[in-house]
């Protein structure tokens, strides 16, 4: 009998051999897949139960993990409440991290990072508690809680930059909302407030400073100026343009009209800069139709449209269309026409003027630490996104927009004893509604220090480019002030 | 010219065993005070006792051995205790986490049994000085083997546990008989077929190679698989009936050594479970389970089997750590999913040991097979490996989704009175076996007749029946 035993074992031995596979596919090879998956609770309460690293602002947490008795082991909370909700975003046993940096830095924060891969070696061998990393913005607390302020109850965004290295000073987003009761461990109260954050009609949840696109209005005119002037179609700010009432536009029976119906100067002329300090639609639609829609379009990438970027979250895109004819060239030079930037794009254009062109990337992360407070990625050095315009035309503008504040629409942002460069905006959206109030402006003039652009949604009055400079102004002086005040 | 063979004198190599037992008690109680140091930070207050205990109880065997069979095989018994120990250790590990402690804890009830499952393998190595004792009660195990089975059926004393019917309950206490089932229908099939397997393997018509046996002789394998068929629509337990008739078509091949049984053993098989998938979907729902685990509607309607794998998966290559993964995640984390709670603490390295332990396991009683020279105790050996093998191999194979989860106990690990006792009697056997093959032959006089029949059946006598 001794031959089928020998036989049978075989089989006995091929059973083994499929169960030590199978072990090995489970734990070995699907093992990431496995966990991957959403509805695995085990890897939910594993990324709940380490300590997550904590966002910081000025030196103080605006998220952090505190230690709690319950399953999960910690319990994030957001000590301001409201002010940086869109910036953090908010960590859910509900529904996970979708937004703001909890959801595009959750490798750091959690301390799955490949950076951090080193690190997570040492824990395993120390016995260390992994832990997540710390996170430090460039944020400026003060200029945050002043823009917070002056929009007070407006629904609309402010974004403030550092001209000089883009780095992100300000970044509210109006209506907010409370991170806290989202991050509950009371999963009835957490996914309660989920369901109202994210049906609110408002889209609180919305960072508008980033993923908020509006058309621009007439702080794009900064863009077609910037273009006229490096394609030689003007000289300086002194050179005369056309300023009647109203611009025929070809191949249409409609006209480009003036908002008060008037001509902007004597003899239906004008100088570029009076033309800027006005807001002269008929100059700059004429400029439009003299450049045409792709040397416009060109000079805005140059500023950043087209580009994707990342602060680390995602910002959306901001663009003019391709092949424009010639009236949707002259309504695009005026920010109509389905030209869409968000505020962190026209703030951007604002501090690309502001430093001598040149366009820096935007970023909202100074450091990232370790647990112990050991530095993994210091302050990144300033990237420049482009040269946007020449010295000298950032220099002939930056003149432009100080005139615009000292004697045009933007008078409400003057600070006493501070040069302001500024441009006001009223954006059409939508014929029922008021149009979105918007400004752009840096300060000081020949020192820039922060580069703000503010846009107030239904901010503004029809037919009038007071909006602007009564609604926008003075909350993009507050920032600017606060900044200044260091 | 003359040569002569100097006899080899067979070590017993208790002297190995008494080493490994120290190994393997090292083991489960670093398992025992890392598990308590990892949840609370402490080591256990009552180590001391239940050190004691458990040194004393596995130490008690050892003396058994030495005394009543002292060439059975070295082996078996550290890997029984490593096994049982790492069993105990996972389920004092769930206690903790359900808050479950002292007289309340499912390990006071396993520790319990544990005791009771080595006094019963002291018994049956005290009381069976000779396996081949247990030829003489063939029809007797079968009729035991049979009401075993069967008697989950009974009406007033079955009971249906998780849908179910393979438990009976007498006063307060609920057991598996088919556990027992297992060893009795060993028993009957050992000594049934070494008197029949002459006709078995001889008689019959050749058909493309192979000889197929005559009708008549069909009978013992198609009364074994109605048997089976008949726990399987009664008892609505898979895993049981496949490991029984599994069982009988191992023991009739070795028996016989003829392939053709092992064909017709499959097609009969393979009539079964068509045949259950057509009729009752309680199957067709867990062929579906085994097929997409992770599927919304699959996990709404069972998530035992995700969250096996998802735990075996969150321990990866090194384990959590014992106390520090999250098996008590898993339902039946203490019995059917032991497994993966080892493998979510413990790694790939742990799985990876203890499906080996297994196989040496399995692998000694194969060779005890080889080693013994009465064919009884070549088939009982076999059986009783093969049946460790098939049942780890339904259960974990259930688990790690090789096959359908069918839900049978892992040996000597699961939570549970019936499986521990059978299983310490499964190795009781197999160490009396193995005393045996391993023994020196008496060496007999010539001209003086033994008391006892010469070592039987090293040549068969062909009946012609």
């Amino acid at each position: 009998m001794n031959t089928p035993i020998r036989r049978l074992s075989v089989v006995i031995a091929a059973l083994f051999t499929a169960l030590l596979v199978a072990s090995t596919v489970v734990q070995f090879t699907q093992a990431k897949s496995l966990g991957a998956m959403a509805s695995n609770k085990r890897t939910l309460l594993d990324s709940y139960s380490r300590e997550r690293g904590s966002i910081i602002v000025g030196g103080q947490a605006v998220a952090k993990s505190v230690p709690v008795q319950d399953q999960y082991r910690f319990l994030r909370t957001y000590p301001q409440d409201q002010l940086y909700a869109q910036t953090t975003g908010f960590y859910s046993y509900a529904v996970g991290a979708p937004y703001g940096l909890e959801h595009a830095s959750d490798d750091l924060l959690s301390g799955d990072a490949d950076t951090l891969f080193v690190r997570r070696v040492t824990d395993l061998i120390t016995g260390r508690k992994t832990s997540g990393a710390t996170i430090e913005l460039t944020i400026d607390p003060k200029a945050q809680a002043a823009a917070d302020k002056a929009l007070g109850d407006n629904k609309g965004a402010v974004v403030a930059l550092d001209p000089k290295t883009g780095a992100i000073l300000a970044m509210v987003s109006h209506p907010s909302y409370d991170p806290n009761p989202l991050s509950s461990h009371d999963l009835n109260k957490a996914s309660k407030a989920w369901q109202a954050l994210s049906t609110d009609k408002d889209k609180a949840y919305l960072n508008r400073t980033i993923n908020g696109v509006y058309p621009p209005g007439s702080t794009f005119k900064v863009v077609t100026a910037a273009a006229a002037l490096e394609s030689g179609v003007v000289s300086d700010e002194n050179s005369t343009v056309p300023g009647p009432p109203e611009l025929d536009l070809p191949l249409t029976s409609t006209n480009l009209p003036n908002e008060d119906g008037r001509a902007c100067g004597p003899g239906n002329e004008t100088t570029l800069i009076h033309a800027l300090e006005i807001s002269c639609n008929t100059a700059f639609g004429s400029l439009g139709l003299e450049l045409g829609g792709e040397k416009i379009r060109a000079q805005a990438a140059k500023f950043g449209f087209g580009d994707a970027l990342q602060i680390p979250m995602r910002v959306s895109v901001s663009s003019v269309p391709a092949d424009l004819n010639a009236p949707q060239a002259a309504q695009a030079a005026i920010g109509q026409y389905d030209v869409r930037a968000t505020p962190l794009q026209m703030a951007m254009v604002a501090a690309g003027i502001a430093n001598q062109g040149r366009v820096m990337t935007p970023y909202l992360i100074q450091s990232v630490r370790s647990a112990n407070l050991d530095i993994i990625e210091s302050t990144p050095d300033p990237v420049e996104l482009s040269q946007a315009v020449s010295e000298q035309t950032a220099s002939t503008l930056t003149k432009m927009m100080v005139s615009v504040v000292d004697h045009g629409s933007g008078a409400r942002a003057q600070i006493d004893g501070v040069e302001v460069a500024g441009k006001t905006g009223t954006a059409q959206h939508d014929p029922g509604k008021p149009p979105h109030a918007w400004f752009i402006s840096f300060a000081p003039a020949t020192d820039p220090k922060v580069a703000v652009a503010v846009v107030v949604e239904d901010g503004g009055v029809t037919g009038s480019e007071i909006g602007g400079g009564r609604v926008a102004a003075p909350i993009a002086r507050d920032v600017m002030e606060a900044v200044l005040s260091r | 010219m003359t040569t002569t063979v100097e006899p080899l004198t067979p070590r017993t190599r208790r002297g190995a065993e008494l080493m490994l037992l120290v190994l393997a008690i090292a083991i489960v109680l670093l398992a025992w005070v890392t598990t308590d140091l990892n949840r609370n930070g402490t080591v256990p207050a009552n180590i001391i006792p239940i050190a004691g205990g458990f040194t004393a109880l596995v130490l008690s065997v050892h003396l058994v051995l030495r005394w009543k069979a002292a060439y059975a095989d070295p082996v078996l018994l550290p890997i029984t205790t490593v096994l049982n120990g790492l069993g105990l250790v996972m389920i004092h590990r769930l206690d903790l986490a359900r808050g479950k402690l002292g007289t309340d804890g499912d390990a006071y009830r396993q520790i319990i049994w544990t005791t009771l499952a080595v006094v019963l393998a002291i018994a049956v190595l005290f009381l069976l000085r000779d396996h081949r004792l247990l030829r003489r009660y063939t029809y007797v195990t079968m009729a035991f083997g049979f009401a075993l089975l069967l008697l989950p059926l009974v009406p007033g004393i079955g009971r249906t546990i998780n849908g179910s019917q393979i438990w009976i309950s007498i006063g307060p206490m609920n057991f598996q008989p088919g556990e027992f089932a297992k060893i009795a229908l060993a028993i009957f099939f050992a000594g049934y077929l070494v008197q029949t397997r002459d006709v078995l393997s001889l008689a019959g018509k050749k058909v493309l190679g192979f000889t197929f046996p005559r009708g008549r002789d069909l009978g013992p394998i198609l009364v074994a698989w109605v048997l089976a068929l008949l726990v399987l629509v009664f008892q609505k337990d898979l895993g049981s009936a496949l490991l029984f008739f599994g069982l009988f078509v191992a023991m009739l091949y070795v028996a016989t050594e003829r392939v053709s049984w092992i064909a017709i053993g499959l097609i009969l098989f393979a009539a079964a479970v068509a045949f259950a998938l057509s009729a009752f979907t309680h199957f067709q729902k867990r062929v579906d389970l085994w097929l997409d685990p992770f599927s919304q509607d699959n996990l709404e309607r069972s998530n035992q089997l995700a969250n096996g794998l998802w735990g075996m998966a969150s321990g990866g290559l090194t384990g959590t750590g014992l106390g520090a993964g999250r098996p008590y995640l898993t339902s039946f984390a203490e019995s059917d999913f032991i497994f993966t709670s080892l493998g979510e603490e413990l790694g790939l390295f742990g799985s990876v040991a203890i499906i080996v332990l297994y196989l040496i396991f399995c692998e000694r009683g194969i060779r005890t097979a080889l080693g013994v020279r009465d064919g009884f105790g070549k088939l009982l050996a076999i059986g009783l490996s093969f049946s460790v093998a098939f049942q780890l191999f339904i259960v974990i194979g259930g688990v790690t989704r090789v096959i359908p989860l069918t839900g049978l106990t892992t040996p000597f690990m699961s939570l549970g009175g019936s499986s521990l006792l059978a299983n310490w009697v499964i190795m009781a056997l197999l160490l009396r076996i193995s005393d045996q093959a391993r023994r020196p032959m008496p060496e007999i006089p010539v001209g003086v007749a033994a008391d006892e029949p010469a070592p039987a059946e090293v040549t068969q006598v062909v009946r012609l029946t």
